[in-house]
């Protein structure tokens, strides 16, 4: 049966396992150490590529991305529709949990959770930071 | 669009059922879950109106086991059936890998089955897929109501209507209790497998 | 299952009359468009449109924005109670030249509005706070 079919595609990228273990570096070093709670790279389907945490976090990761990646395909499209090329959808804010949104290139978000220890500003320059490694770790 | 990750051996994919509104697809993930409950890790995650119709999406993360090696994880989406849904399920077929269509048997939906394959057909191509290539089943539901009494198409009719020029797997099914639910989803995910296999070799 | 059950039928919580819903059009005109919003939807938790006002220039597919909307604020609601907040403050979206607003009127509603660069993010919060209060007494009316 498997002969009727286009083979699946695959992402677009290939990560092997050293890129991969350079990515978690920078989630950790960059991001973990700075006081964010959590920090997951998805794509735009929704898979988890990397994901760093301090440890204290037990929040159901596979579904937040899975509606990280909805949330930011909605609000992309909302964008379209008025015009716009995309929005800065830059986070949701709460009483103790934030998450930020950073696309890092056209296939992948970086996704932020963080509370009142880290400022918005320094979180924004980390992340800025962190992005620009990440992109330049992987090769296309 | 199946990811790979060399450094833990996990491949996570994506299986998307379609269909017309109200007719099964959220009952096909939800006794899907309580079927196999001790083996999923998370809870479902639903986004639905206050009326219980599925308004973005329900989500089921389910880890299948090891395949040549590697861990296998499919995500089990379902999408909005309703027509002025039609954006927010474009958006949920994004990165799709296999596909279940659920069909509602009722004599009185076999328009709207036509009318949501047509629909899905389209939905694909604008990620430039092709509905005869993407591995798909058809799922003929709610055989039970037969036994109330109400009129339910042959499984021919819907057969010709739907899988005349498809050709692919097609099950007969009832959904609210659990018939043919989980052969269905085995079918999807061995079809979308298959192809897995042939590239990780 | 509802074997009759019609893919359109939508039993709402609520009951707006004609002059009820034309008291809501006129505020969104009066407090929103007349300030400079281009457009004002006023959707419900389903994504159905209740009410809408633009200043005549609007072509954008609002059917399919009121959809999106919906299921984006549910989606981020969820988002919510995964990392333990009861909810997020979802304010706006910035773009180029055209922006988004979204302010809950109450557990049933969404206001959106779309505006420009010719209304302040100040102007407009203060404006959408006003005609939020005004809507719900119309709607208090309507329980």
């Amino acid at each position: 049966m498997g002969s009727n079919y286009d083979d699946i595609t695959f992402t677009d990228y290939t990560l092997g396992q050293e890129e991969l273990e350079k990515i978690e570096n920078v989630l950790e070093d960059d991001l973990i150490r700075s006081g964010v709670h959590s920090v997951l790279l998805i794509d735009m389907a929704g898979n988890i590529i990397a994901q760093r945490d301090n440890g204290a976090c037990d929040h159901d990761l596979y579904s937040l991305a899975a509606l990280a990646s909805a949330n930011f395909a909605a609000v992309d499209t909302m964008a379209k529709i008025v015009g716009e090329e995309e929005f800065s959808l830059l986070f949701h804010k709460g009483e103790n949990e934030n998450i930020h949104f950073s696309k890092v290139n056209v296939e992948f978000l970086l996704i932020t959770i963080f509370g009142k220890k880290v400022s918005l500003g320094l979180l924004r320059l980390k992340v800025a930071e962190a992005v620009d490694k990440i992109n330049g770790v992987w090769k296309p | 669009m199946a990811f790979v990750n060399m450094k833990s051996k996990e491949v996570q994919a994506k299986i998307v059922y379609y269909g017309p509104g109200r007719g099964g697809k959220t009952t096909n993930l939800e006794f899907i879950y309580s079927k196999f409950r001790e083996r999923i890790k998370s809870d479902m995650v639903s986004i639905k109106t206050h009326g219980d119709r599925t308004l973005f999406f329900d989500f089921l993360p389910f880890d299948i086991g090891k395949i040549m090696g590697y861990d296998v994880k499919i995500q089990l989406y379902t999408v909005p059936g309703q027509v002025k849904y039609d954006a927010t399920r474009r958006l949920v077929l994004k990165g799709v890998d296999g596909m279940v269509f659920v069909a509602d048997s009722q004599v009185e939906q076999r328009k709207k089955n036509v009318l949501s394959l047509k629909n899905l057909q389209e939905n694909l191509a604008m990620y430039k897929k092709s509905i005869f290539k993407v591995p798909l089943v058809l799922q003929y539901n709610k055989r039970d109501l037969k036994k109330e009494g109400i009129p339910l198409l042959p499984t021919e009719t819907l057969e010709k209507d739907l899988n005349s020029q498809l050709k692919v797997p097609s099950f007969a099914a009832s959904a609210v209790s659990g018939e043919n639910v989980v052969p269905t989803m085995k079918k999807i995910i061995s079809l979308t497998m298959a192809s897995l296999q042939n590239v990780l070799k | 299952m509802g074997s009759n059950y019609d893919d359109n039928i939508t039993f709402m919580d609520y009951t707006l009359d004609q002059e009820q819903l034309e008291h809501i059009e006129s505020v969104l005109g009066e407090d929103l468009i007349k300030s400079g919003v281009h457009c004002v939807l006023l959707i419900d938790m389903a994504g159905n449109i209740i009410a809408k006002c633009d200043n005549g220039r609007c072509q954008h597919d609002l059917y399919s924005l009121a959809a999106l909307a919906s299921a984006n604020f549910a989606a981020v609601d969820t988002m919510a109670k995964i990392v333990g907040e009861a909810e997020f403050s979802l304010l706006f979206h910035k773009g180029e030249n055209e922006n988004i607003h979204f302010n809950k009127v109450n557990e049933e509603f969404l206001l959106i509005t779309i505006f420009g660069k010719e209304v302040s993010l100040g102007l407009l919060r203060l404006k959408v706070a006003e005609a939020v209060e005004k809507v719900n007494s119309v709607f208090m009316q309507a329980a």
